[in-house]
């Protein structure tokens, strides 16, 4: 059961970790979130970066929400921006497209083509 | 949308575009009664008379990237396609109040759905507005607040990933903790 004991427990822990990160460009994740991009799946695509990111302990990496990016038969889409690095606009995804992102573009620095906008207009 | 809790997701947004610091959200089953009743309220811009009325016509919208607007009309749709209902209380410069019942009887009343994960996503984008989350089953309630839990996280911000995942599990054995106990055999007469 999760208590607000454990709540404590987890400030101290991650306070320490946060001041080691400070100063540090990250990586941002940003969710499309208007009514279409929920329809489509959304939230479970922005959950999916969240536990991915947190399993693998990663740092400095934000991800949050966009209202809508104006092209809903693509949702859920998701806009990957790392520092010195051009967007990357990744279309129609699931949890496990998500997962992959973050081990293969975040993690690795390899786009994953396949799931580009790019790739998804041809 | 699948279930409540994405409509909620969804209506919340408008909230946000409205420039609200503060939402609640009550969830309250009465299965005895075959309802479910949705409120969400803000604190944002809030909607003169003509505005509210023509808010649930798909075809009114102040967004610039479609010409129709769809989160509302669509929630009230789904209310009513339970034999239930949706209204809406706003004034200019107040805020905004979205009420909808459903009737848990129909067949095509949608099922709740995961309301830890409409709150996790919600505080995790939006940090600095409050939310406040009440959720009752018959005469048991659990309430949450974004506020106190800031109050006990000093430097740490709500949005660390960290404290997400404690707010989205704390939710969900919550409301799980609502449930048990009382005989869900309450409804089974119908
Ligand atoms: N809480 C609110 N506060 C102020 N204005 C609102 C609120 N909710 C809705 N509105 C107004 O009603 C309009 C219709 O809302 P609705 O959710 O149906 O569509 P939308 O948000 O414009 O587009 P969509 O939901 O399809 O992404 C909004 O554009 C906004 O002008
Ligand atoms: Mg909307």
């Amino acid at each position: 059961m999760k208590s607000i004991q454990e709540l404590e427990q987890i400030k101290q822990r991650t306070l320490q970790e946060v001041n080691l990160r400070k100063d540090r460009k990250g990586t941002r994740v940003v969710v499309g979130m208007a009514t279409c991009g929920i329809a489509a799946g959304a939230r479970p695509v922005l959950l999916a970066f969240v536990e991915e990111v947190q399993k693998r302990n990663l740092q400095d990496i934000t991800v949050t929400q966009t209202g809508c990016v104006g092209v809903c038969r693509l949702e859920p889409i998701v806009e990957v921006y790392k520092p010195g690095e051009e967007k990357v606009t990744y279309v129609k995804l699931t949890p496990e497209k998500a997962k992959r992102i973050v081990a293969e573009h975040i993690v690795n620095g390899q786009v994953v083509t396949e799931y580009t906008i790019g790739a998804a207009e041809k | 949308m699948e279930d409540i809790s994405l409509h909620v997701l969804d209506i919340i947004q408008n909230s946000i575009s409205a420039g609200a610091s503060c939402v609640d959200i009550a969830i309250k089953e009465i299965p005895a009664d075959h309802s479910l009743y949705v409120m969400i309220s803000d604190n944002g811009t809030g909607m003169d008379s003509s505005e509210a009325e023509r808010s649930l016509d798909p075809f009114y919208t102040t967004r610039t990237t479609r010409r129709v607007g769809l989160g509302l009309p669509l929630f009230k749709a789904q209310a009513e396609a339970s034999g239930g209902s949706l209204e809406i209380d706003t004034e200019k410069g107040r805020g905004t109040t979205v009420m909808a019942r459903f009737d848990t009887r129909s067949i095509d009343c949608l099922p709740l759905g995961r309301m830890e994960d409409t709150m996790a996503t919600l505080i995790l984008c939006h940090p600095d507005i409050e939310f406040r989350y009440t959720h009752s089953y018959y005469d048991k309630c659990f309430e949450f607040s974004t506020q106190d839990i800031k109050g006990k996280l000093g430097d740490l911000l709500i949005s660390d990933l960290s404290v997400i995942g404690w707010i989205r599990k704390y939710i969900s054995e919550n409301i799980e903790k609502l449930y048990g106990g009382v005989a869900s055999e309450v409804d089974s007469g119908t």
